[in-house]
């Protein structure tokens, strides 16, 4: 379930994953985060990033113990579906946020789809 | 039903019979109780969705703001994803956890905090680091948006999980633990029921037994009255003298005693 609160105090930082524009944006609103190892809290996918990066870099947010919240374009997200909808904690948080290139398509949510599947819709 | 022929395996005794009220009365709280916690949690839940739902259209908004704001920046600027990614040392802009009780479930909300000074203060100094900062004023807004989705939606998955196993208690007391309950409490009842008929044929048999026994007792003894009154009056015609001499001269069998079979005309 929830966990324990000592758990969760730990974890105060957002991560990224998507495209450059959003990337930056949200860098520049200041969540860049690089820890001692010289690991960022970051990834930017273009159209050149391997599916296996986009995956490991999403399954170290995940086991990452100081991560909060993991934003993730749609359009990444929908290209480790599997992963996401297998991601079933509730730390990190993951959330899908539209990209510029991508307008935000609220049927492709996996929480949203969870909702609708709830309610019978 | 599945839950229908089970019992528990106790002896059929009136302690037994107390525990498994008591243990019914208990279930039926229980049961009660968890109905409504699952109910109040559900009611939260649909707030939650709601909210959800109305935040997820928000933010595609608030995103399409932020980032044409950005290509604004760049348009001004020139590309400045580069150094900004490069420059990213240490997070200004944290969140914390804090927890919310809601009927004993824990849910967490989620605070975005500033911590440290602007580090991107000498971004663009040549020129546009106005629109720049302005972007990033954008941007943490949009941030503060995401971060409040975020909590609700962790709020969602957490109550997503307690309510599917509120439901499932609620389910398991209602259609499993009563139903036991109240076939052993029938069981007992039925096998006391049974004893107590038990009992009572077995006093029913020992009275009549005893009925028997002292009639069969006094039909005894009234023959033996019978028979030593019947002794005694013979003893009294023996003694009789006129009877006597009667008796042998072989007159007196002649009327009455039958029994005499020495007698032989």
């Amino acid at each position: 379930m929830s966990g324990g609160t000592s758990l969760q105090k730990d974890r105060n930082l957002i991560a990224v994953i998507g495209d450059e524009d959003s990337v930056t944006g949200l860098l520049l609103a200041g969540i860049g985060h690089t820890n001692q190892q010289q690991k960022k809290n970051f990834l930017v996918v273009d159209a050149k990033t391997a599916l296996s990066t986009i995956e490991t870099a999403f399954q170290e947010f995940t086991s990452r113990k100081d991560i909060a919240i993991i934003l993730i374009n749609q359009h990444v997200a929908e290209d480790i579906r599997e992963l996401i909808d297998g991601h079933n904690q509730a730390f990190p948080t993951v959330l899908e946020i539209p990209s510029k290139d991508h307008p935000y398509d609220p049927e492709k949510d996996s929480v949203l789809k969870r909702v609708r599947r709830l309610f019978g819709e | 039903m599945s839950g229908n022929n089970q019992r528990l395996s106790i002896f059929p005794t009136r302690m037994a019979l107390t525990t498994m009220k008591g243990k019914l009365k208990g279930a039926q709280t229980g049961h009660s109780l968890l109905k409504r916690k699952s109910e109040a949690l559900t009611k939260r839940f649909r707030t939650i969705t709601q909210k959800i739902d109305e935040l997820k259209r928000k933010m595609g908004k608030v995103m399409q703001v932020a980032s044409f704001s950005l290509a604004e920046v760049q348009y001004i600027t020139g590309d400045i994803s580069y150094q900004v990614q490069e420059s990213a040392k240490t997070a200004q802009l944290k969140v914390r956890a804090k927890q919310e009780n809601v009927s004993g479930v824990m849910l967490p909300v989620f605070e975005s905090y500033n911590e440290g000074g602007n580090a991107f203060e000498f971004t663009g100094l040549g020129r546009g680091g106005q629109q720049i900062q302005k972007t990033k004023e954008v941007y943490a807004k949009a941030v503060e948006t995401l971060v409040e989705l975020a909590s609700l939606q962790t709020a969602f998955v957490i109550l997503d999980e307690v309510i599917k196993l509120t439901n499932r208690r609620v389910n398991a007391i209602e259609h499993v633990i009563i139903p036991r309950y109240e076939n052993t409490i029938k069981y007992i009842l039925s096998e006391l029921d049974e004893q107590d008929r038990e009992e009572f044929f077995r006093l029913k048999k020992v009275q009549g037994k005893k009925k028997e026994r002292a009639a069969l007792e006094e039909a005894d003894n009234a023959k033996k009255l019978a028979l030593a009154q019947a002794e005694s009056e013979h003893d009294a015609e023996i003694s009789t003298p006129v009877l006597q001499a009667a008796h042998e001269s072989g007159e007196l069998d002649l009327l009455g005693d039958e029994e005499d079979e020495d007698v032989i005309f």
